[in-house]
C-alpha cells in the first residue's frame, strides 16, 4: 500500500516537471497560435548556456540573467526571421517551421557549447525525504523543490496575465488577434514578449531537468514527453497542462512499476501516448481544450 | 518557346488524359529511363550506386507515401519511420521463416504495414489537426517498443537486429549492387506509376478535398473516415515496401535504430522541401536530402579544410533546420513548384510572360 503511495507521489512530482515544459507550449499557443515544436530545443539551448556560463565561474544569478537576456534576444530573432514572413500562413506551415527551428537550435546550441554532458548543481538538495517517518515513504526532496518552484512560476504567470496591462494584452491577442490590433495592440511586440516569457519558462524547466538528468542532447526529447501532457490537457489551458502533467506522470510511473515486469519494461516512452490517444477518442480536444468550431 | 503546348492535338480521350501529353515530356521521360536503366548501371561505380542511387530511390518511395498522407490528405504524420520498420521486419520474417519469393516478401511487408497504419489511422475519426500528431507518435513509439521487446519479430535475435537472407528471383541471385539497384528501380517505378494514377483519379481528388476544406468535402458526400483510412493504408504500404527495400537491398542488416524518430523528421523534411502534394516533389526532396550531407561535407572541406565530425553534424542539423524554414518562407510548395515555375518560364521564353 505504502509502496503504491510512494510510486504515486513520485509520479505526480515527475508530472509537475513535465507540466513545466508544457506550460511553455501553452503560452506560445495561446498568444500566437503557433504550436512551438522548438520548445525542447529552447530548453536545451537555455540549459546549455546556463551551465556553460556557470562552468566559466560566473556567479549563479549573473548566469541566470545573462541566459535570460540570450533567450530574449533569441525570441526577437525568431519573431523577425521566422514568424514575420509566415504571418498569414496556415498553422501547419508554422508548425513545420518550428520543427525546422528545433533542428536549427539544437545544432546551434551544440555547435556553440559543445556536445558534452554537463552536470548541473545549483544547490538543491537531493536526499530522499522521509515522509510519515514510521511508514517509510521516501520522497525525493528535489522533486518537492521542483514542484514548489513550478507552483511559484504558475502563480506568477497567472498574476501576470490577469493583473498587468501586458498580460491582458496577451490574452486579448490570443482571443482575437484582429480585434486586438484594431484596439492598438502591437502584434509584434506581443509575439516577442510571449516568446521571451516562454524562453524564461524554458530556462527554468531546463535548469530543473538539467539538474535531474544532466544537461545533454536528450533534453530535447523532453518535448516528446510533454506532448501527451499538452494534448491531454488541451492545447490552450495552463490549468489543463498542470493537471494533465500530474495524470501522465502518475500513470507513467504506475504503469512502469506495476505493468512493466509483465511485458519487459520500457513502457515509459509509449504509455503516455497510448493513454492520451485513448482519452482523445472520448474527448477530442483534451480534457480542458477549447472546442474548435469549423466554419465552411 | 522551348516548352510548347501548341501544335499538339489530342484526338482521343486516352491522349488527352495521358500523364505526359506533350512530346517533349515523353522524350524527356524516355531519356531519363534510359539513363536510369542502361547508363547508370554501365558507368556508375559502386559508391554511386550503393550510397546515392539506392538510398535516393528508397527514400523517394517512402517520401511518396508520406506525401500522400501529409501532402495530399493533409494529415500530419510523425510516425512514418515506424511503418517502414514494420515493412522491413515483416518482409524479413516472410523470407526467413516461410522462404517466400522476394517480391512476395516485399508485398507482404507492405500489406502488413498498411494494416498497422490503418489501425493507427482509426483515431482520425475523432481527432483532427495537431492532435493527430499524438496518434502517429504513439505509432512510432509503440512499434519501436514492440520490435525491441518481442524477440520473435527479429528472429530471436537479442539485439533486435535482422540479417536478411540472400535474395533470388527466378533462380537468379541478386547480390551485386547493380542488380540490387535495378530491382529497387523497378519496384519504385511500378509503385510511382500506381501512385500517380491514384492521385490523378477520384481517390486523389477526395484526398485533396479533405486537405483543403474538410467540412465542405464532407457536406458534398466525401466520406472523411473512409478516405483518411485509405490514405493511411496506402501511405503505410509505401513505407512498408520502402522499409523492406532498405532491409534487403540497401543495408542487409538492420536494427530498430535505423527507423527512429529522427528518420520520421527527415522524411517530413523531404516532403516539405520537395513539395507537398506532388509526386515529382517526393523525388526532388529525397534527392536533395540524400545529397545534402555529402555536399556539406565537400563544401566545408573545400572552404575550411579538415573539420571534426561533431561540428559537421551540428552544421548539418542547422542547415537542415534552416532549409526547412527557408523553403516554408520562400516556397512552401517546395522544389516541385520551382520546377513548375521554370517550365512556365521556358514556355514563354524568350518573352518574359
Amino acid at each position: 500500500m505504502f509502496f503504491f503511495v510512494e510510486v504515486l507521489l513520485s509520479g505526480l512530482l515527475a508530472g509537475v516537471m513535465y507540466s513545466l515544459v508544457a506550460i511553455g507550449f501553452v503560452l506560445i499557443l495561446k498568444a500566437t497560435g503557433v504550436f512551438n515544436f522548438a520548445q525542447g530545443a529552447m530548453v536545451l539551448f537555455a540549459a546549455l548556456t546556463f551551465v556553460c556560463l556557470l562552468e566559466k565561474a560566473i556567479p549563479l544569478w549573473a548566469a541566470f540573467f545573462i541566459t535570460l537576456a540570450a533567450m530574449i534576444m533569441l525570441a526577437v530573432a525568431i519573431e523577425r526571421i521566422v514568424l514575420r514572413p509566415l504571418v498569414a500562413k496556415p498553422p501547419i506551415i508554422l508548425f513545420m517551421a518550428t520543427i525546422g527551428l528545433a533542428f536549427f537550435l539544437e545544432g546551434l546550441a551544440q555547435g556553440i557549447w559543445g556536445a558534452d554532458v554537463h552536470g548541473l548543481n545549483i544547490g538543491i538538495p537531493d536526499d530522499p525525504f522521509e515522509w510519515l517517518m514510521n511508514k517509510g515513504i521516501l520522497i525525493s526532496q528535489f522533486d518537492l523543490v521542483a514542484a514548489f518552484i513550478a507552483a511559484i512560476l504558475v502563480t506568477v504567470l497567472v498574476l501576470f496575465f490577469h493583473k498587468t496591462p501586458t498580460g491582458t494584452a496577451i490574452m486579448a491577442v490570443s482571443d482575437d488577434p484582429e480585434a486586438a490590433q484594431s484596439v492598438g495592440i502591437s502584434l509584434r511586440w506581443i509575439w516577442v514578449i510571449t516568446w521571451s516569457i516562454s524562453g524564461f519558462v524554458a530556462l527554468v524547466a531546463g535548469i530543473m531537468w538539467g539538474t535531474r538528468l544532466g544537461v545533454q542532447y536528450s533534453l530535447t526529447l523532453i518535448v516528446l514527453k510533454a506532448l501527451p501532457v499538452l494534448i491531454l490537457g488541451g492545447f490552450e489551458s495552463i490549468a489543463g497542462a498542470i493537471i494533465a502533467g500530474l495524470i501522465i506522470g502518475a500513470s507513467e510511473k504506475l504503469a512502469d512499476v506495476y505493468i512493466g515486469p509483465y511485458v519487459g519494461g520500457g513502457l515509459e516512452n509509449f504509455f503516455p501516448y497510448l493513454l492520451a490517444m485513448v482519452i482523445l477518442c472520448f474527448r477530442p480536444y483534451g480534457l480542458f481544450g477549447r472546442e474548435v468550431i469549423e466554419r465552411v | 518557346m522551348l516548352y510548347r503546348e501548341c501544335g499538339v492535338f489530342k484526338p482521343t480521350y486516352a491522349e488527352d488524359m495521358a500523364i505526359f501529353p506533350l512530346p517533349l515530356d515523353k522524350w524527356g521521360m524516355g531519356i531519363l529511363l534510359i539513363v536510369a536503366f542502361l547508363v547508370i548501371p554501365m558507368f556508375a561505380d559502386r559508391y554511386l550506386l550503393t550510397s546515392i542511387m539506392i538510398p535516393f530511390l528508397i527514400y523517394s518511395l517512402s517520401t511518396l507515401g508520406l506525401n500522400i498522407l501529409t501532402g495530399y490528405t493533409g494529415q500530419l504524420s510523425l510516425g512514418h519511420a515506424a511503418f517502414m520498420a514494420v515493412g522491413a521486419y515483416t518482409s524479413f520474417n516472410l523470407s526467413f521463416r516461410l522462404d517466400l519469393p522476394i517480391l512476395l516478401c516485399f508485398l507482404g511487408g507492405g500489406l502488413m504495414s498498411a494494416a498497422i497504419g490503418t489501425l493507427f489511422g482509426i483515431p482520425t475519426m475523432r481527432i483532427k489537426g495537431f492532435y493527430l500528431i499524438v496518434s502517429t507518435l504513439a505509432a512510432q513509439f509503440t512499434i519501436e517498443w514492440v520490435i525491441t521487446h518481442w524477440a520473435w519479430v527479429s528472429g530471436e535475435n537479442v539485439l533486435g537486429a535482422i540479417d536478411t537472407p540472400p535474395m533470388e528471383i527466378l533462380g537468379r541471385s541478386i547480390d551485386t549492387p547493380v542488380e540490387k539497384y535495378l530491382l529497387t528501380l523497378v519496384v519504385v517505378i511500378v509503385l510511382t506509376i500506381f501512385a500517380k494514377n491514384l492521385v490523378r483519379g477520384k481517390i486523389g481528388r477526395a484526398w485533396i478535398s479533405i486537405r483543403e476544406m474538410a467540412v465542405a468535402s464532407e457536406i458534398i458526400g466525401v466520406s472523411q473516415f473512409r478516405y483518411k483510412l485509405l490514405a493511411f493504408s496506402v501511405s503505410s504500404f509505401y513505407a512498408g515496401v520502402a522499409g523492406a527495400l532498405i532491409a534487403f537491398c540497401h543495408l542487409g542488416c538492420v536494427q530498430i535504430t535505423e527507423f527512429e524518430l529522427l528518420l520520421s523528421f527527415w522524411l517530413l523534411g523531404m516532403v516539405i522541401i520537395g513539395g507537398m502534394g506532388s509526386i515529382l516533389g517526393s523525388f526532388l526532396g529525397a534527392g536533395f536530402m540524400v545529397l545534402l550531407p555529402i555536399y556539406i561535407n565537400r563544401v566545408v572541406r573545400i572552404t575550411a579544410g579538415f573539420v571534426p565530425s561533431d561540428i559537421l553534424t551540428n552544421l548539418e542539423l542547422m542547415i537542415f533546420g534552416g532549409l526547412i524554414i527557408l523553403f516554408l518562407i520562400v516556397e512552401p510548395y517546395g522544389l516541385a513548384r520551382l520546377w513548375l515555375i521554370i517550365k512556365g518560364k521556358l514556355r514563354a521564353w524568350p518573352m518574359p510572360y
